[in-house]
């Protein structure tokens, strides 16, 4: 499976998108401290937190006996990169062209074309 | 320090290239400012040198020194913010950089930390660090940047 692949799937879940909404909101939690705050077993939040690990969405970084997880927004930046910042950007050309079209218009017409003396 | 006392972000990339070839997009000035919105870097890159960031125009964004050094694997970077005067009020940061080789790409680890519960400073820098990273990723690997302007700047 392709990075972008994993990537998709890791953001297709709920579950792991609350995992990254917790770590987004506390970040360099430990397993116990994330499982106190979830509706999910604690092998559930294993399972979750590896395929989050796989897709490089959560980085762990052990210190002492302790493995804290961290959200990793560098792929969600990718994906921006990627899928988002380039089809905004014809839009936001589209409504500017729009805005300055109306405006000039706006300016030469105060009144409706019809009602206007020949 | 304990980790609640502390502030800190980590940010990982895996980048297809080798680690000598990420090293030098790390620490070569040319190199940087193509992925780092023209921002130029100053520093003899060894154990104590000094070490500066600087907008195009020439002034300082961030100074410090080179804590630790080892090519191509890891280098630590005292960081201190020198344009904002609430951020340059924190003091400094610690910046650690680590490079692994993981198959046929280089797992790049950027730790960003400063020993305070909350820190403006590295709220600022979170917002930085994911679009330098992605620029430097994407010009390693196809030889282009996505991202030309700092929002920020």
């Amino acid at each position: 499976m392709g990075d972008a692949d994993l990537l998709f799937k890791a953001l297709a879940d709920p579950g792991r998108r609350k995992l990254m909404d917790r770590l987004h909101a506390h970040d360099g939690q430990a397993l116990s401290e994330l499982c106190r705050h979830l509706d999910m077993t604690r092998q559930g939040v294993t399972q979750h937190l590896a395929v989050l690990e796989a897709a490089n969405l959560v980085a762990v970084q052990w210190r002492g006996r302790e493995k804290l997880h961290f959200l990793n927004p560098v792929p969600l930046q990718e994906i921006y990169d990627r899928w988002i910042r380039k089809f905004e950007r014809p839009r936001l050309k589209a409504l500017r062209d729009l805005k300055r079209r109306l405006e000039e218009h706006g300016e030469a017409t105060p009144t409706a074309p019809a009602r206007r003396t020949p | 320090m304990k980790a609640a006392h502390r502030s800190h972000f980590v940010y990982v990339t895996f980048i297809r290239t080798t680690p000598a070839k990420l090293w030098e997009a790390l620490t070569e000035p040319q190199f940087i400012r193509q992925y780092w919105f023209n921002t130029t870097v100053e520093c003899g890159w060894k154990k104590g040198s000094p070490w500066k960031m600087n907008r195009p125009d020439g002034s300082p964004t961030d100074t410090g020194e080179i804590l630790e050094i080892d090519p191509p694997r890891r280098m630590v970077i005292r960081w201190q913010n020198e344009w904002k005067p609430e951020l340059k009020a924190e003091g400094p940061s610690r910046c650690t950089i680590e490079l692994e080789p993981v198959d046929s790409a280089v797992k790049l680890t950027i730790t960003h930390e400063i020993d305070r519960p909350v820190s403006e400073f590295i709220k600022a820098v979170s917002g930085g660090w994911p679009r330098i990273l992605s620029n430097l990723k994407s010009l390693l690997e196809t030889g282009e940047v996505a991202i030309t302007s700092h929002p920020g700047h």
